[in-house]
């Protein structure tokens, strides 16, 4: 094993006991990420900055005044600002664009001496299921189906935070949940991944994509990395008007492994009609080993589970057509080609039209016409008023003493990459049936590994936690954690 | 609910967004279809239910209303497509 096939628990050890360096463990990263190009996780990285950040970190670390993350190398999602590095969110309409500012997240894992290895490839605007999506080349999961060596899906929005964390080409990777963004892949490439509660994690410096809805989080191969990384980048900023005041806790000591007398919601509603034997037999199986530890599972009732969808295909593509306004061809990043008696209009019109690709236009018209006069009460009004009795379902159960819910992550295992057409966004959309709940209701929500199914594939359970008790909620994944023992890796063969 | 060629036409305009006249039957399809699927909400009683306007419970800070940075006019350019002397550009505005 390499040493990128770390934890960031292990390593940082070994990084403070001076057993290794962080010139090391960052080359070792770079040369996984070398390697494994035909992944396309990675759309921008830059060998000298890395290993200027790792020097410096390991003075730092002989120094004896190293921070919490020091040494330790990161991959970023390309929708975070990197103060001088290419951020595109995967769109041509970015092209060029070097932002002047870094994201407050971002800036913190750099405060506490992380080592930013380069740009994670993702759906473009992070509007999609897939990471087909994007004006780099689709991200290939490092998993394949036995005996097949057809490409598949490492999921979407943030499909290259997650090939790269699974495929060991860095320890850990920032990605942002809209309505699933981080859990579904997470649950498709058999590492865990974190949304946590809106606005525990400053907005700043993210491309905004819905905002009601957006949340910045990790992806690592254990759920104690997870709150590792969460405690640096959690916090209130006065750049964020949504960003939580509240202390941010000392997640780590929230992993006890007790989780004695705690009571876990199993939602009716979440049992689809046609649901594959093997995502049903990982449920019962998460059930089984949070009550033998001690935990009360009790059947619950989310009513408005169903509606989720088709609320949040209302919501998020309105904010997205408010919030991708300012992408003009004015200010920054592409501009189209202009005939000389073309009109300021015509400028928007084609600017936009040859930079935004099809999945990021049709999501931006849909947005536009649901805010169109006429349509704004039947659509947007009824689907903010239905995201309320969405959330009120949560806050029945929570009143009700549930602590925390169980559910699958994803309804299938990861797709063949083109199995879903492109004519059929509701088949893509329905990818997010389990996680775009949390989202609505504001929730943290995580998504664990659970076993490979009978093609070799992972499969993830989530759980979902009260609002603000994310360490109550990786202390209950970890008890999964451990008693499933997934210590499976993709075989491999780029 | 489908939409008509014109009504697509229209949103595309309302967005800003250049499509082709030979694209607009597969958008007003595309879009047909994702209303379609909309139309579930019509199902659920939303009669005195409040619109959510913030989905956790805090009220909107406000902050001091005080120049905190300015001056950047270079580091705000630098990204800019075509920027002439100084300043972002666009096509003639006013004939």
């Amino acid at each position: 094993m390499g040493l990128s096939a770390l934890t960031i628990s292990e390593a940082s050890t070994l990084l403070h006991k001076g057993e290794i360096t962080s010139v090391e463990l960052s080359q070792a990263c770079l040369n996984e990420i070398e390697a494994a190009r035909e992944l396309n996780a990675f759309s921008w990285f830059d060998p000298d900055l890395v290993m200027e950040q790792a020097k410096s970190a390991d003075r730092q670390l002989s120094n004896g005044n190293a921070p919490s993350l020091c040494g330790i190398p990161i991959g970023i999602k390309d929708l975070f600002c990197v103060k001088g590095s290419p951020t595109q969110a995967a769109s041509k309409i970015l092209e060029g664009f070097k932002p002047e500012y870094e994201s407050t997240v971002t800036q913190k894992l750099k405060d506490a001496g992380s080592v930013f290895l380069g740009k994670l490839n993702m759906d473009e605007f992070a509007m999609g299921s897939s990471t087909e999506h994007t004006v780099y080349k689709p991200v290939i999961s490092p998993w394949r189906s036995k005996g097949s060596e057809k490409p598949l899906t490492a999921g979407g929005s943030s499909g290259g935070s997650a090939a790269a964390v699974a495929a060991d080409l860095c320890l850990g990777a920032l990605g942002t949940d809209t309505g699933g963004s981080i859990r579904q892949p997470a649950a498709f490439t058999g590492i865990v991944g974190l949304k946590p509660t809106y606005g525990r994690c400053s907005r700043w410096g993210i491309v905004a994509f819905a905002s009601s809805l957006d949340q910045a989080g990790p992806f690592a191969r254990s759920v104690e990395d997870i709150a590792l990384l969460l405690e640096v980048i959690a916090g209130y900023d006065p750049k964020d008007s949504t960003s939580y005041k509240g202390e941010v806790p000392h997640y780590s000591k929230y992993l006890t492994g007790d989780i004695r007398g705690k009571k876990i919601g199993i939602p009716k509603e979440y049992r689809l009609d046609g649901m594959p034997g093997e995502i049903e037999e990982i449920w019962e199986g998460g059930k089984a080993i949070l009550k033998d530890a001690g935990a009360t599972i009790v059947d619950i009732s989310l009513p408005h589970t169903k509606f989720a969808l088709p609320t949040y295909y209302v919501i998020a593509p309105a904010e997205a057509s408010s919030n991708l306004a300012r992408y003009d061809g004015v200010r920054y990043g592409y501009r189209a080609i202009m005939d000389s008696n073309m009109n300021i209009v015509d400028m928007y019109k084609r600017t936009r039209g040859e930079g935004f690709g099809a999945e990021v236009k049709r999501r931006v018209m849909i947005g536009t016409y649901v805010l169109s006069q006429g349509f704004y009460e039947a659509y947007y009004l009824r689907a903010q008023k239905i995201r309320t009795l969405i959330k009120k379902d949560f806050e029945d159960v929570f009143n009700g003493g549930v602590d925390a819910i169980l559910t699958p992550a994803t309804p299938s295992p990861a797709f063949a990459l083109g199995e879903i057409s492109d004519d059929d966004p509701i088949k893509m959309y329905l990818n997010d049936v389990f996680t775009v709940t949390v989202n609505l209701a504001g929730l943290p929500g995580i998504s664990i590994p659970a076993r490979l199914d009978s093609k070799g594939l992972p499969l993830g359970l989530q759980m979902i936690g009260r609002p603000w008790q994310e360490g109550d909620l990786m202390n209950l994944a970890q008890s999964i954690e451990s008693n499933v023992h997934f210590n499976h890796k993709p075989q491999r063969w780029w | 609910m489908g939409l008509s060629l014109d009504e697509a036409r229209k949103v595309a305009h309302l967005a800003r967004i250049h499509v082709e006249e030979s694209e607009l039957p597969d958008i007003a399809n595309e879009l047909s279809v994702i209303l379609d699927f909309m139309e579930q909400l019509n199902e659920v009683d939303i009669e005195g239910i409040e619109p959510m306007t913030s989905v956790t419970p805090m009220k909107l800070r406000l902050r001091n209303d005080i120049v905190v940075t300015g001056g950047d006019k270079d580091l705000i350019l630098s990204n800019a497509p075509l920027p002439e002397q100084g300043f972002f550009s666009v096509p003639k505005v006013v004939e």
